[in-house]
């Protein structure tokens, strides 16, 4: 290395430029998570300070008397989400199996699209359009025929009571459900395509029907996958603010657990009324909802990414 | 070597020492000592999992791209470990040419991939780049077929054709060894034997090594054959010997089809 | 008993594939149903005073949205041009140099969790490091937080293109004796271009949408300006003003500019598999 070539000098310098500019692209991203973290607690400290952690479970939220608790919102964004799962997920399974295993091939491919575009749509777009196309039609139709039928059901009827407003948890959940449908879809999608097809074909060659083969072969195989498809999707609709904001009701009290009730989301308790808080406590108290709402997200999805990967992993050693 | 030998004026390129080569735990080659002549071809032969393309890749150190990997021993090229920390890899790999398994046509024009090679190492006026690519395509034996379409895509090319191009784009940098690895395992016959006639005309100028699982091919084009197998060198030799009388009952089973 | 069994059988059969693709239609039902009354709703509002009038102040008739588009597109093409680099330079980090180390598999999870975080929670990070100190909302916030969301897609779609590059495309530049940093940008980011471009598109159309980061960084505003220190309009917090409101012009409006939104965003992400899909052939 005495006499180094001008080229190789140049090469040198470039690679040693180009990587550590790379590096710190990369630092940067992991920076910003702990920086939203910090800044968040920071934020948040007046409001830490002066609620401790009785915050988490007072169901008060009294901007002009600046007395704040996050049980409501935080109930709302659960029991939204919740609502989205049950319909999304179930759903999500019957597209994912008719993409893998139903569908003609030729027809594999626009389907999926038309699915995946669900999650193209912009957020602001479903909840304009919830709150004054589908919520008039969900009233007038849908939650008198809950109440008469499933709201006369013992225990479970109680979540299907009172006037039929059309936004509300219910109508929420359901939007929600929609929005949350592509990512499941597209997760199970992909995961039961790994199922390896010698698997699936010694079911078939059994004289297993195409039900009993994803049932018993393709389910269990990619079960973890499966999971995490489910928390991703959890993880999305935790945070999702916008259509949450317009069809939920924005009601910071608690009457009932009627799923017809108006309420609050963390998130969109933020959109709501962040830009208008006055009082230092009021914006300290918006921004620990926003530390809980990202904490209990990034505990999902991180639960979410250990099962895909994990699923990945054993997927490597088998083949 | 014995005095039968196709060239009494033998020269050494490489030398192999005592090298052995591991995959994290995995021996991979073991206690290997071997020489390579200049201008002459030789072939690495054996089954598959041998160690032949690994040892073959240790010539340009192409193994340095993936973690876990060590070395023990020497490789001499010109008299100067190559295994030395201190040696400037892409020094090497100007004077060590390769060519691949499968045709690797980078995405850019016929022209742009062989100077970006060039455009490496040296700074050539147009007239002397322009003069150059020609050279190397000639001695590829492409510039016929694709001198009206120097600007298109190499991507467009038949896999023959492909293949020959990375052959003109590694003898365009001038490197002193030529490697091929496997080089027309994904060709079809007639495009191989295009390549095999090719490589008579370059050991003139270069020295090769050639990796190959195609004994036939081996016996065509090469000067002088190793025979591997497990990770070791079992015989080494002329090309002719080693396929009419080999030494070890090894290599003739294995090149009589008793075992493969 | 054993035809009995098999009959059962196939109409469990039967039945789980009806299921399917019921929800199959489900799925589809959603789809046409918001495209079908966005195109029914918007395209009735639809006129040249859309683009030419700014937003109309309360109780005035007439009016459009020249300067939410306006806004939009420069919040959108400013976020895109800080974003792409930073993330397609931190994706070849993780592709390239990181695939083994602990900083490149930590930031690959940081990162796949940054993706799906929720995005309110960047503009209220935004807010606390930027627009709380400065004191007022701006355009430059709203840049920040909208470039926050890019680069975790253009990252993570940096990352799987340049992977789906066989590395012996790699060894073959290493084998000329090309520098690291030239086979990456002259060879496996050039060979992997559509696939960037494709985390590009889909970037700019998820932020084209976007409204909750801007809520408390971008804010709105009533009027045209260009003025990257103060608040401006952008469509998407525009439609959450007008659709909230009373006003059955404003709510027009509000449809005008969701139509214009979903086409947008809808378009982009069909040219982004088109786009991917010409360079898999």
């Amino acid at each position: 290395m005495s006499q180094e070539s001008p080229s190789a000098l140049r090469h040198r310098v470039g690679d040693l430029v180009f990587f550590n500019l790379t590096r710190f692209f990369a630092v940067v991203t992991l920076l910003l998570l702990a920086g939203i973290i910090v800044s968040l607690i920071h934020g948040a400290l007046p409001a830490i300070d002066k609620f401790g952690l009785s915050f988490l479970w007072t169901a008060e939220w009294n901007p002009p008397m600046d007395r704040f608790g996050a049980l409501i919102p935080i109930y709302g964004t659960l029991a939204t989400s919740l609502v989205a799962l049950v319909i999304a997920v179930p759903v999500s399974f019957g597209i994912a199996l008719f993409l893998t295993e139903l569908a003609p091939p030729w027809l594999r491919r626009p389907l999926g699209i038309a699915i995946e575009l669900l999650a193209g749509i912009p957020s602001i777009v479903y909840g304009m359009w919830g709150l004054l196309v589908f919520a008039p039609i969900f009233a007038e139709y849908v939650q008198p025929a809950l109440a008469s039928t499933v709201g006369k059901v013992p225990l479970l009827g109680a979540l299907f009571q009172g006037a039929p407003m059309g936004i509300g948890i219910l109508s929420a959940g359901i939007i929600l459900a929609v929005m949350t449908i592509p990512f499941i879809a597209s997760v199970m999608r992909d995961v039961f395509e790994i199922t390896p097809p010698m698997l699936k074909e010694s079911a078939y060659a059994l004289g297993s029907t195409t039900w009993e083969v994803v049932w018993n072969v393709v389910l269990p195989y990619t079960k973890i996958g499966v999971v995490g498809g489910i928390m991703l999707g959890l993880g999305r609709a935790l945070g999702e603010t916008m259509a949450v904001t317009f069809l939920i009701g924005n009601m910071n009290f608690f009457n009932g657990i009627s799923l017809f009730l108006p309420g609050n989301s963390i998130a969109s308790a933020l959109a709501n009324e962040f830009a208008e808080a006055e009082s230092e406590i009021y914006t300290a108290s918006l921004i620990e909802l926003g530390l809980i709402l990202f904490v209990i997200t990034l505990i999902v999805l991180t639960l979410s990414k250990i099962l895909l990967n994990r699923l990945s992993a054993q997927e490597g050693t088998s083949s | 070597m014995t005095n039968d030998s196709p060239d009494a004026a033998l020269r050494r390129q490489i030398a192999v020492k005592n090298f052995n080569f591991y995959y994290g735990k995995y021996h991979a080659l073991k206690n290997v000592n071997l020489e390579v002549f200049k201008e002459r071809v030789t072939a690495f032969i054996g089954p598959s999992g041998c160690g032949k393309s690994t040892l073959l890749r240790t010539f340009n150190r192409m193994y340095d791209l993936y973690p876990d990997q060590r070395t023990e021993g020497e490789i001499l090229l010109d008299d100067k470990n190559i295994l030395d920390r201190g040696v400037d890899l892409n020094e090497l790999r100007a004077k060590i040419g390769m060519v691949f398994q499968k045709p690797t046509p980078f995405p850019m024009s016929i022209y742009d991939n062989i100077a970006f090679g060039i455009g490496l190492h040296e700074r050539l006026s147009r007239v002397d780049l322009d003069e150059r690519i020609e050279w190397a395509l000639q001695k590829a034996a492409l510039w016929d077929e694709v001198k009206d379409k120097l600007k298109q895509s190499g991507m467009g090319l038949s896999g023959g054709q492909q293949q020959r191009l990375c052959i003109a784009r590694g003898i365009a940098i001038k490197p002193e060894v030529l490697l091929l690895d496997e080089p027309t395992s994904a060709l079809d016959p007639i495009s191989t034997m295009r390549i095999e006639e090719l490589l008579h005309e370059l050991k003139r100028e270069f020295t090769i090594v050639i990796v190959t699982h195609n004994m036939q091919q081996a016996a065509r084009v090469s000067d002088f054959t190793a025979y591997m197998y497990l990770g070791e060198l079992i015989e080494f030799g002329v090309t002719d010997e080693i396929f009419v009388k080999p030494k070890k009952k090894q290599t003739e089973d294995y090149i009589t089809g008793r075992f493969g | 008993m054993s035809s009995n069994l098999a009959r059962v059988r196939k109409i469990k059969n039967q039945l789980a594939l009806t299921v399917s693709l019921t929800a199959m239609m489900f799925g589809l039902f959603w789809l046409i149903w918001i495209l079908a009354t966005t195109i029914q709703l918007g395209v009735g509002g639809f006129s040249l005073t859309l683009f030419t009038e700014m937003t109309p102040p309360p109780g005035s008739d007439t009016g459009g949205l020249a300067n939410a588009i306006v806004g939009s597109l420069l919040l959108i093409v400013l976020a895109t041009l800080v974003g792409t680099p930073m993330g397609v330079l931190a994706g070849i980090y993780l592709a390239e140099y990181g695939r083994h180390t602990w900083l490149g598999k930590t930031t690959r999870f940081v990162n796949d969790l940054l993706l799906s975080a929720p995005s309110i929670i960047v503009g209220l990070f935004i807010y606390e490091i930027y627009v709380a100190k400065v004191g007022h909302f701006s355009a430059f916030a709203g840049v920040a937080a909208l470039a926050l969301i890019v680069i975790p897609v253009v990252i993570r779609t940096t990352e799987n293109m340049l992977q789906l590059i066989p590395d012996t495309l790699r060894e073959a530049a290493y084998a000329l004796g090309a520098p690291k940093w030239l086979v990456i940008g002259k060879i496996t980011l050039r060979a992997s271009i559509a696939g960037v471009m494709t985390g590009v598109l889909l970037a700019v159309a998820r932020i084209s949408g976007e409204t909750a980061p801007l809520l408390f960084t971008a804010l709105s505003n009533q009027f045209w300006t260009l003025d990257l220190n103060a608040p401006i309009a952008s469509l998407p917090v525009t439609i959450f003003k007008f659709a909230m409101s009373p006003f059955k012009d404003w709510q027009q409006l509000a449809w005008a500019g969701v139509f214009l939104i979903t086409l947008g965003v809808l378009s982009l992400n069909i040219l982004a598999r088109i786009l991917f899909r010409r360079r898999d052939q």
